[in-house]
């Protein structure tokens, strides 16, 4: 289909920042891209009828991730092996 | 391949019933990681290039301390080692007792959706039987219809054997009436041309009458005498 309606992961690589740039970035086109992303995963892991741990471990690795992610400043502080 | 989000109500109203839920969810390698990023490093790096991608990316986060090794990294070893023993042996047990839950709800539906069924398919027998039954009304009013007709007949014949017997009881007085007075009259003039006539009687004549009476008599004995 035409390029600005396909989903992220039909994109190729070279035509990516064409692709960044028929998006709409309005907050309600972000809620909307979010609202898909999230119904679309929730559509493939959790909404099954058997699922596995798989629909939530990926959700909490993530939340884990993030969490590393904003800390980090101070975990570097209160490294064993820091150099000062 | 990959999964996009199914909007409804796009396309017109259709009364198709709604797609089951899909069996199994997307493949997922290891509980982590799907099994898509998998076939996109296949092409370029075989079956080993994501394993690789892994250990390197580990190793270049741990070297340049990007990931710090401290007490919570026990911690969270010693938790992660827990939660997949524990999914490696009830994983099993618990998903038979969701998946009979499961059917349960599928079974209480489905008995619903049949007693349904069977309900309006009860329904339409009797309703057919009812229709059969509206063909039969038409003998059931017409034996109403004679019923009523025949009753009606016996009223007025009823009455019109009284309106008869009515007429009758006047008439009869009338003619009773003229017959008694009739009587009367016939009575009363006797008795007064009997009273004339006593009346006129003078003692003479009665005694002249007696006389002749007795002479007649004795002719009458004679002849009967004679006779003999």
């Amino acid at each position: 289909g035409p390029l600005s309606e396909r989903p992220l992961m039909e994109v190729r690589l070279g035509e990516l920042h064409t692709w960044i740039s028929t998006c709409k970035f309005s907050p309600q086109g972000l809620l909307g891209a979010a609202q898909r992303a999230w119904s679309s995963y929730c559509a493939k892991y959790i909404h099954v009828k058997q699922g596995g741990p798989a629909g939530i471990s990926m959700l909490l690795a993530g939340y884990c991730l993030l969490s590393y992610g904003w800390n980090y400043q101070h975990f570097s502080k209160t490294s064993y092996f820091r150099n000062s | 391949v990959l999964h996009t989000t199914r909007s409804l109500h796009t396309t017109q109203q259709s009364l198709a019933p709604v797609s089951p839920l899909p069996e199994k969810g997307g493949e997922v390698r290891h509980g982590l990681i799907p099994e898509e990023f998998f076939q996109f490093l296949y092409p370029k790096t075989g079956v080993t290039g994501p394993y690789m991608l892994g250990t390197g990316l580990l190793l270049y986060l741990l070297s340049k301390e990007i990931y710090v090794v401290n007490h919570e990294t026990a911690a969270a070893a010693c938790i992660l080692t827990v939660i997949v023993y524990g999914i490696k042996k009830f994983g099993p047990s618990v998903a038979a007792f969701a998946d009979k839950l499961n059917e349960e709800k599928v079974a209480m539906a489905q008995a619903m959706k049949d007693e349904a069924i069977q309900a309006l398919q009860s329904a339409i027998e009797e309703e057919k039987k009812e229709q059969w039954r509206v063909e039969g009304c038409s003998y059931l009013f017409n034996a109403k219809r004679n019923n009523i007709a025949m009753l009606l007949e016996a009223n007025y014949r009823e009455r019109l054997l009284t309106v008869y017997n009515e007429v009758k009881k006047r008439l009869d007085y009338q003619v009773a009436m003229q017959n008694l007075r009739r009587q009367k009259e016939q009575e009363h003039m006797i008795q007064w041309v009997e009273k004339n006539v006593i009346q006129s009687i003078t003692p003479q004549q009665q005694k002249e009458s007696i006389a002749k009476c007795i002479l007649d008599l004795k002719a009458l004995s004679k002849n009967a005498h004679v006779a003999m």
